[in-house]
């Protein structure tokens, strides 16, 4: 305590600060650095959790570029980030403009609009599996039947599988958009509508002119936070996709499942660990690419 | 965006709508369009949670009619799937680990956040960079060396397990950063001044001028607590020590499918967030807002 009381005011905030800082850099060293470095080790070694880990240089990049599941699982990740991003985006920039404009029970329309964002990915992941099954059980084909239209097997075919999948994903995540777009409209300055107004300027204008480009800075967050909301998605499908994991012919499977399945299914640890550097890599590119992208023009 | 801009923003949406320009009197068609369209649009949203809730009271046999109301309604369902008692075990085991998680988080978010923001020490650039810089390292990457780790350790299968890997995060500290920086100084230097020690100046003074950040990150951290799914998947293996979601997905596995169930347990998962958002709608929402600018 001595020692304390003869430190400068300076010095004492040093203290204070380390203080404050102790628990959370042990935390940050062992829990998110180490592991990091720890994964990248791995993903060129050969190791099933049982005998020693054994170096074998790029064999696991090499097997997973050769590995024609890798690709088909690659560009069912990209369909998910291609389709769902603009989707939700635009579907969520509308909702969000219009219910800008209305006054009659407007806080009601924008909690029903939320609601989803607060359901469990996986609970809801069984209630739209639940909808797609074929009648009798499935909502969704009993409509189409009784409008005499032939049913669709959602899960069951490679080409509806995976939109099938997809549309929870971005149904939870509009209510979440939907909010940070009002915002973003709101922090945009009135007067610069009232003077676009004067000059007899049309919405549609406004909307081009001022708006979006005002609203920059939060498409910007939108775009890269859901992107990568796509680019990791999971949940939905293996729980829409149990008894097939990844849907027919791997047409739903995507990457963090094809991790899931070597790194907990196979035990091929370091095969797995390859397969998260590669989404990490493909995380970093598409975000950077976004970024440069929607920052400057 | 500067703070003066996006506070207010926040605020705005509570308001009600602004919009810009007086209100027009009298029914316009083009705005009564727009509010049919968005009605319409809000009731395809709640849906899916529309059907799962009627689902779970309604009895097996009626189960696979289209009709939202059902003939008598029933609590039949809810009581097969308490019956079984693993499902309390697991809302027990979500609620603790959701809640320990986020008094963890939102504590040493604050004081790291805080840290990083009114100490001037050498190296502070440096720690905020790093921390920050985890924030592009996807879950995925981390969770085999996780395994390994809780392996070695012997956390698997244990709530400590489940928990260790969320007790901190990154964009909880980025964002309470952003929050010291608009609380002034001078608050600070009073406090000096009446003799508090800096834990006491951040915990009594700093602590309570930013309520509406915590608040908003608590909310967000238990929600993702609540509904984590792959890391408990993956570190849990007895049945004890599930969480909802886990719980979940061997409901349906067992046998046949039985819809009813699966629709009750999901609704049982759900109930809870539903109710605590109905409660705490304006404060949810508005923590959203600010969440979302901030990040």
């Amino acid at each position: 305590m001595k020692l304390y009381d003869r430190l400068s005011i300076k010095q004492k905030q040093v203290v204070w600060a380390w203080t404050f800082l102790a628990v959370p850099v042990v935390f940050y060293v062992v829990i998110r650095f180490y592991p990091t470095f720890d994964a990248i080790v791995l993903s060129f070694q050969s190791w099933n959790m049982l005998e020693a880990r054994q170096w074998n240089g790029f064999d696991n990049y090499a097997t997973l570029f050769a590995d024609p599941v890798f690709w088909k699982v690659f560009q069912n990740t990209f369909l998910y980030l291609i389709i769902g991003t603009p989707t939700s985006l635009i579907f969520s920039f509308l909702i969000a403009y219009h219910l800008d404009k209305t006054r009659f029970l407007h806080g009601f329309l924008r909690a029903l609009y939320f609601l989803p964002f607060l359901t469990s990915t996986v609970a809801m992941a069984w209630v739209w599996r639940w909808f797609y099954q074929p009648v009798p059980v499935g909502i969704f084909n009993s409509f189409l039947s009784s409008a005499g239209i032939s049913q669709v097997p959602f899960l069951n075919s490679t080409t509806y599988a995976l939109p099938a999948v997809l549309a929870p994903a971005v149904w939870a995540g509009l209510g979440f958009q939907i909010i940070i777009f009002m915002a973003g409209l709101r922090a945009i300055p009135i007067s610069y509508y009232e003077a676009a107004r004067i000059d007899g300027v049309s919405n549609w204008t406004i909307l081009r002119e001022i708006t979006l480009p005002l609203m920059r800075p939060t498409i910007v967050f939108l775009v890269v936070f859901s992107s990568i909301g796509f680019l990791r998605i999971f949940d939905q499908v293996f729980n829409m996709t149990t008894n097939n994991p990844g849907g027919p012919l791997n047409a739903t499977k995507p990457l963090v499942m094809m991790i899931y399945q070597t790194a907990f299914n196979s035990f091929d640890m370091g095969y797995a660990a390859a397969q998260t550097v590669v989404l990490f890599t493909v995380l970093l590119i598409v975000s950077l690419i976004q970024l440069r992208l929607l920052r400057d023009r | 965006m500067t703070d003066t801009q996006i506070k207010p923003s926040a605020d705005a949406l509570m308001r009600g709508p602004a919009g810009g320009g007086a209100v027009k009197p009298g029914l316009d068609p083009v705005r009564v369009i727009r509010w049919t369209l968005l009605a319409m649009g809000a009731i395809v949203m709640v849906m899916p949670i529309i059907y799962m809730l009627s689902a779970s009271v309604k009895y097996p046999h009626e189960m696979f009619e289209t009709n939202i109301i059902p003939e008598s309604p029933t609590f039949f369902n809810y009581g097969r799937v308490l019956e079984d008692g693993r499902f309390y075990r697991w809302f027990l085991n979500s609620l603790v680990i959701a809640t320990v998680t986020t008094v963890s988080a939102v504590f040493f978010d604050a004081l790291v956040g805080y840290a990083l923001c009114k100490f001037k020490f050498r190296g502070r650039y440096l720690v905020f960079i790093a921390i920050l810089s985890t924030l592009m390292i996807p879950t995925e990457m981390l969770i085999i060396p996780w395994y390994m780790m809780a392996r070695n350790f012997g956390w698997l299968d244990t709530y400590w397990g489940i928990m260790f890997p969320g007790m901190m995060t990154a964009f909880g500290t980025f964002l309470m950063k952003q929050f010291f920086e608009t609380v002034p100084d001078d608050f600070l230097e009073a406090a000096r001044i009446d003799g508090l020690n800096e834990f006491q100046i951040w915990w009594s003074v700093a602590m309570p001028l930013v309520t509406p950040a915590l608040s908003a990150l608590a909310i967000f951290i238990f929600l993702g607590n609540w509904t984590a799914f792959i890391w408990p998947l993956i570190v849990t293996t007895s049945q004890e020590l599930y969480t909802i979601p886990v719980g979940l997905t061997t409901f349906s596995v067992e046998q046949s499918i039985q819809w009813e169930l699966i629709m009750t347990g999901a609704a049982l998962a759900t109930i809870p967030t539903l109710v605590v958002f109905l409660i705490f709608q304006r404060y949810i929402i508005r923590g959203v807002a600010m969440a979302g600018l901030k990040g």
